[in-house]
């Protein structure tokens, strides 16, 4: 089989690279190879497939129509397994081969295992696949306990939900406080308190060393030498790129798939973007940068690179980013929140209220902004970071209100 | 070809901050009219004067779309609306990050994201602002009606950078369609090479070149022919100021008083612009000109253009209208009852066209001068039949003084205060006798009725 442009995967990057192949190449073949059965969705909705607030069959980001009407090909069950760029092609699992002229590799990323002892004979859950969201919510259905290790979004959310069905839940976090990737310790508490008065008991700075799972309950001994028992357990740690299939193709890889500003590998004609990819961030080095947006972005960039668009703006750089509602509340992180010796930070938090805000400057410029409670526009505070807006003649307004101060400075500079 | 969307535009200068387009939108889309609510958002400036909005775009390649992990926002490709299914939404607030406009926010006071959805097509906040500052802008369903039908002219006409007759031409015979014959007496419209061979380049239609003289009637004359031998055609003439107020006038006139049914169009640039510029009867006041110079004795054309549309309505003909390719659904409108009327008699559009070429500005803002002309009343849009009497359709409430219209311009540089200053009074004249023009109308139409008008006859 041929396709002049081939994409491994079907999430966000994978879509969006499509989307823009045809917008500037309206004949080319695109072809779309994923390994999961079904249409495409997103990593993101599973916690609320888990919850039962998304059903699994409304969640899907495009449909046949979709495909038809784009004529762009898209080929379920198909686990690539190994690529040959001397030839140009890639094989998949049932042997059958792909030639292709451009190559995205899209694959996302999978969860983390620990190495705890005993884990691989328990039948413990990830939550990564639709599939996986799917056993997870049935298992729901017959537990009374639940232990969720690694206190990230997809652990907080799958928490979340379980202890709104009645199950008594135990997170356990090998850092001291939760979404540490996004809060600083101060915003976590507020977040962890929230959890605590909502039922769910936190074990933060611990981890679990060992797995007995005789009989169908788990039995995990932290490593205090406490012991719990529940009905499921749920692995959480975290989530490493999906480039396995690439061993021995010659494609140069760190943490993931190293690229390019136009999301370019090493090799000629292959790109990769999304969770898989490691590209540069906006304070200089490479990250993998594993949420939504940057996908999107950076899925974008790859298709209209991979159509020869003259007019490209290349990646300016990735900036952690996310929104997280919990228990009816809204956290919103923008860039950084840890604060070199050269930043200056206007912190203001109300623990009463579950009210809190942290902005981080560095030579007037934004740098991180943190909220719990207090709605900021994270579209306009990512751009305020990424322009590196000289804020030195409204800092005193921004960090006042830095929600109406945002939007003047949009309605100013980019409107 | 695609669809294009209506689409809500903000005129930042009008807006005094007055929060009535806020507390209609609340009003609209909640019961209590909390003004959480509310979809549009105005703030001061940043710089400390004047408004600004934050409101959704309706963007065509939308962030917020991509960023939604449950398919909760979607473009609708009929609307152009971005529409947000609240039973799909989860509440994470990624669309929050997508957007770099506030188009797309949360309030704790709602509990979900909202965004604008334009009100079906009827915005609330339109209607609520008393300034103007806010209008929901429709032209683009023009491209709809019109995209996919045939562009009657081949590629590759050489008007100058920035001409809209260009423009002008290709959008009126797409509404004429193909049964048309054109004539094009000399002028910028035959020297961009619309008079062309066999389908193959200028025009796809019939197409022929008359004299300078005699284009109104060599036209009634070959649409007599069409109707002996049953053949139902457009006769349509796209001539220019000079071939209309000057050396063709003659035959316009006699075609208008015998009402002959053909459809004439002026494309009005002020002057003979493709032979180098010299001034016409229409040329304005104070114009430079390659026959008017500036120098010292002569500033600038030293008198008046004569106001040709009205005369022509002194004609007596079926129909005669002005426009400008910045109002193109008034263009339109008009040209469709133009098109009908000429079966039967003589409608007669003059359609303004700045020149860049001919009077210095640059290419890029023809559509800007265009807009100027009818903001300053320079040009004022209206129609006319012998029934009904003269109408303005675009009635302009505090016209702008007309040194904004002159400084664009630069046949318009030399001009001292006491120059701009007699243009501003001879501008205001001639509004004023329009607008008796129109109480006439009014009176008359009054009286038909048998009421009292009720517009001062002032």
């Amino acid at each position: 089989m041929h396709s002049k442009h081939l994409i491994v995967g079907s999430s966000h990057a994978a879509l969006e690279a499509a989307t823009a192949i045809r917008f500037l190449d309206a004949e080319g073949s695109v072809t779309l190879l994923t390994r999961d059965a079904r249409l495409p969705y997103s990593p993101t909705i599973l916690p609320y497939v888990v919850s039962g607030r998304s059903e699994p069959n409304n969640v899907i980001l495009r449909d046949e129509t979709w495909f038809r009407d784009n004529a762009i090909n898209f080929v379920p069950h198909a686990t690539v397994i190994a690529i040959d760029p001397s030839q140009s092609s890639l094989r998949l699992d049932s042997n059958e081969t792909w030639t292709y002229e451009r190559l995205l590799i899209a694959t996302g990323a999978a969860p983390v295992l620990p190495p705890v002892d005993g884990l691989a004979d328990f039948a413990f859950h990830v939550l990564r696949s639709m599939d996986d969201a799917i056993d997870l919510r049935a298992a729901i259905g017959a537990a009374k306990s639940a232990i969720v290790l690694g206190a990230g979004l997809i652990g907080m959310h799958a928490a979340e939900n379980m202890a709104k069905a009645g199950i008594a839940v135990t997170v356990v976090e090998l850092e001291k406080h939760v979404l540490s990737a996004y809060f600083e310790p101060r915003a976590s508490r507020i977040i962890e308190d929230v959890f605590v008065r909502n039922g769910v008991r936190m074990l933060t700075g611990r981890t679990i060393v060992g797995v007995d799972g005789a009989g169908d309950r788990c039995l995990a001994a932290l490593d205090d030498g406490r012991r719990i028992v529940a009905d499921l357990l749920l692995v959480c740690v975290g989530a490493k790129p999906n480039v396995r299939f690439l061993d021995g193709s010659g494609i140069a890889i760190n943490s993931g798939i190293l690229v390019d500003d136009r999301m370019r590998t090493n090799l000629p004609n292959i790109w990769a973007a999304g969770d898989v990819a490691e590209a540069g961030s906006l304070w200089g080095g490479k990250v993998v940068n594993g949420i939504l947006p940057n996908a999107v972005e950076q899925g974008r960039i790859a298709g209209l690179d991979m159509a020869d668009d003259s007019a490209l703006v290349p990646f300016p750089g990735a900036v952690p980013l996310n929104t997280y509602s919990f228990f009816g509340q809204q956290a919103v992180s923008v860039g950084r929140g840890e604060a070199g010796v050269d930043c200056e930070i206007a912190e203001s938090v109300d623990d009463e209220k579950s009210v809190y805000r942290r902005i981080v400057f560095r030579d007037d410029q934004l740098v991180g902004i943190a909220t719990i409670n207090d709605f900021v526009d994270a579209g306009i505070m990512w751009q305020l970071i990424r322009r590196r807006v000289d804020l030195s003649a409204v800092k005193a307004a921004f960090v006042a209100d830095p929600r109406t101060t945002g939007r003047q400075l949009m309605s100013q500079l980019w409107r | 070809m695609g669809t294009c969307f209506s689409t809500l535009q903000f005129r930042a200068s009008r807006c005094d901050g007055c929060g009535d387009c806020v507390i209609a939108c609340a009003e609209t889309k909640s019961a209590a009219g909390d003004l959480a609510h509310s979809r549009i958002r105005i703030m001061p400036a940043a710089s400390g004067e004047g408004f600004e909005l934050a409101l959704c775009r309706q963007c065509a390649d939308p962030i917020c779309v991509m960023d939604c992990p449950s398919g909760a926002l979607a473009k609708n490709g009929d609307t152009g609306v971005i529409d947000w299914a609240e039973e799909k939404c989860v509440d994470c607030l990624l669309c929050t990050a997508g957007c770099a406009y506030a188009g797309i926010v949360y309030e704790a006071e709602v509990g979900h994201v909202t965004k604008c959805d334009l009100c079906d097509g009827e915005p609330a906040c339109v209607e609520a602002c008393p300034h103007g500052a806010l209008e929901y802008r429709t032209e683009a369903q023009i491209f709809n009606v019109f995209g996919d039908k045939e562009d009657l002219f081949c590629r590759g006409l050489a008007a100058c950078h920035g001409c809209n007759s260009e423009l002008l031409i290709r959008h009126t015979m797409r509404m004429v369609g193909p049964e048309a014959v054109v004539a094009a007496p000399p002028g910028c419209i035959p020297g961009m090479g619309t008079v062309g061979y066999n389908g193959q380049t200028g025009a796809k239609v019939p197409i022929f070149h008359s004299l300078l003289t005699n284009t109104a009637t060599m036209l009634a004359g070959v649409k007599k022919q069409y109707d002996r031998v049953g053949r139902k055609v457009t006769a349509i003439a796209l001539a220019g100021d000079g071939g209309t107020s000057d050396a063709g006038f003659q035959s316009v006139s006699g075609a208008a008083e015998r009402n002959d049914p053909i459809l004439f169009i002026c494309v009005d640039n002020e002057g003979y612009m493709n032979t180098g510029m010299q001034s016409s009867g229409v040329t304005p006041y104070g114009s430079w000109t390659t026959t008017t110079p500036v120098g010292g004795h002569m500033h600038g054309k030293p008198t008046e253009a004569k106001n040709l549309p009205v005369i022509m309505t002194m004609h007596n003909c079926s129909y005669v209208a002005t426009a400008s390719t910045a109002f193109l659904e008034d263009y339109y409108k008009k040209l469709a009852k133009a098109i009908e009327v000429a079966q039967t008699g003589m409608a007669y559009l003059h359609v303004y066209a700045p020149c860049p070429t001919g009077w210095r500005f640059p290419s890029s803002m023809t559509t800007e001068v265009c807009r100027m002309q009818v903001r300053t009343n320079f040009i004022a849009l209206w129609e006319y039949d012998p029934a009904n009497g003269l109408r303005f359709t675009h009635p302009v409430e505090n016209r702008e003084p007309i040194g904004n219209y002159l400084k664009l311009i630069g046949k318009y540089r030399h001009l001292d205060e006491e120059q701009v200053a007699h243009i501003q009074r001879t501008v205001d004249d001639k509004i004023a006798y329009l607008q008796q023009l129109t109480q006439i109308a009014a009176a008359r139409r009054a009286a038909q009725l048998g009421v009292t008008p009720t517009a001062p006859l002032a």
